[in-house]
């Protein structure tokens, strides 16, 4: 993947790559979701979690992308802090509103997961408790970057914010669970899970590959916007100067 | 070094003098250690047990108050400028000016730390630790604080989105210095805690200068 970045700096060559990727990455994320659901719609009940666990297919993808956009976001800041090229800081303005929906949506749907499963919507358990950090820490993106006028130093302050986070997640989740094993004992939590049978892991693993195509047109589409709006806005300063 | 003095006593001298820094800090401090047991109820067997905890975050939300006026008032008035252009590194600027606010606010913060946990009805052989969790995170919520004020400097409603970007960050030091009390409330080993609580503040001071910095120069340019 090292070429992409040099490949797709050159903008005329993004939009042309990005014009015919960002709807093939579409078609092949609701393709890879129907087949996903249908195979996870009709494997077997859990023996324990009944039907509950088809939630599984919706939210651990969805985790997965929480993190993932993470580093895609974190990888473009530095690009575009070091660089500083203009299509890597477009992609770290697209990446954070698609990374806060996805862990979003991964908090909502482990909230709904967990109220017949463990009898709550919330447990401060060490995944959860950093899974919510790092949503505060996708907010904290959005709203320095909207709030500051002038948007180049928009865009290096959102950059350094982002590395600061990527510095600070890993010691996060260090003292998450450094935290969740001191308050041992009260745990609803069975160890480490069941570990997957092939009926449920085939299903999980294309809608993780679905989310994944999702996610890689929703980016370009974003990023293509962004890329017309900046163009527009300098052809609008442009006119005005006659 | 005659210049990081000077800078140093003119960081605390600032803090301290103008607009009252650690009298706010400290009375804000006070104010939400009297909003917990109104809120909670005043049984003091139910405020001991969350007495070290909660002392230890209302520690971070002060910290987080007077850390506006780190670099907006020198940045207003251009000051920071100035200290832009001085032959002084920016990093160590940076630094000296956490520093002087850890001093100025910091410090009075911790003392009044173990007073508030007393009286919220913890144990008082905990005051020692209370004051030193306090010292010690007070370096760490200075110095990462910091970085949220540099980043939000020039923007709207400046104060409060210091405070977004910062309270992400605080929840490594919060869990560590809250982990430490708690332990020793519980009569367990509370020096993994502290010491992990040390090393982030290490961190803190080692790698929170160069992003503020950063920062600066970003708004600055």
């Amino acid at each position: 993947m090292s070429w992409a970045p040099a490949f797709l700096s050159n903008p005329e060559r993004f939009m042309a790559f990005s014009r015919w990727a960002a709807p093939m990455f579409g078609v092949i994320a609701v393709v890879l979701a129907v087949i996903g659901l249908w195979l996870g719609f009709t494997a077997p009940d859990d023996y324990q979690q009944g039907q509950t666990v088809r939630i599984m297919y919706i939210h651990v993808p969805a985790a997965w992308l929480s993190m993932f956009v993470y580093v895609c976001l974190a990888v473009a800041s530095f690009l575009s802090l070091i660089f500083r090229h203009v299509l890597a800081d477009c992609a770290a303005q697209a990446a954070a509103p698609l990374g806060a929906a996805f862990t979003f949506l991964a908090l909502v749907t482990g909230a709904l997961w967990g109220r017949p499963m463990w009898g709550a919507y919330w447990v401060w358990d060490a995944r959860l408790t950093s899974v919510l950090v790092l949503f505060l820490l996708y907010l904290a993106y959005i709203a320095l970057r909207a709030s500051l006028d002038d948007e180049a130093k928009a865009a290096r302050a959102a950059a350094i914010l982002a590395l600061v986070g990527a510095i600070n997640l890993p010691i996060v989740k260090f003292s998450v669970d450094w935290w969740n094993t001191l308050h041992q004992g009260a745990s609803v939590f069975r160890g480490d899970g069941p570990t997957l049978a092939p009926v449920f892991l085939w299903p999980l693993l294309i809608m993780g590959l679905a989310y994944m195509s999702a996610f890689g047109s929703l980016w370009l589409v974003r990023i293509r916007g962004e890329v017309w709006r900046r163009r527009a806005e300098a052809a609008a300063v442009r006119a005005a100067r006659g | 070094m005659s210049r990081l003095r000077a800078l140093l006593s003119r960081e605390v001298a600032l803090a301290w003098g103008r607009g009252g820094g650690p009298l706010v800090a400290v009375g804000f401090y006070a104010g939400v250690a009297t909003f917990l047991p109104l809120a909670i109820g005043p049984e003091p067997e139910r405020l001991a047990a969350i007495a070290p905890g909660a002392a230890w975050v209302a520690l971070a939300l002060a910290s987080l108050l007077s850390l506006e006026r780190l670099f907006e008032r020198d940045y207003e008035d251009g000051a920071l400028d100035l200290l832009l252009l001085s032959p002084t590194p920016l990093e160590l600027t940076c630094f000296v000016k956490c520093l002087g606010q850890w001093l100025a606010t910091g410090a009075p913060l911790a003392l009044a730390a173990p007073i508030a946990a007393i009286g919220l009805g913890a144990d008082p052989s905990m005051a020692p630790l209370v004051f030193a969790c306090a010292l010690l995170g007070g370096i760490a919520f200075a110095f990462v604080g910091g970085i949220g004020a540099a980043l939000s400097l020039g923007a709207r409603r400046g104060g409060l989105l210091t405070a977004v970007i910062v309270l992400p960050l605080f929840v490594p030091p919060v869990i560590f210095g809250g982990g430490a009390l708690d332990a020793f409330a519980s009569g367990l080993t509370w020096t993994s805690g502290f010491a992990l609580l040390g090393a982030y503040a290490a961190a803190a001071v080692a790698f929170g200068p160069i992003a503020m910095a950063a920062a600066c120069r970003n708004a600055l340019s």
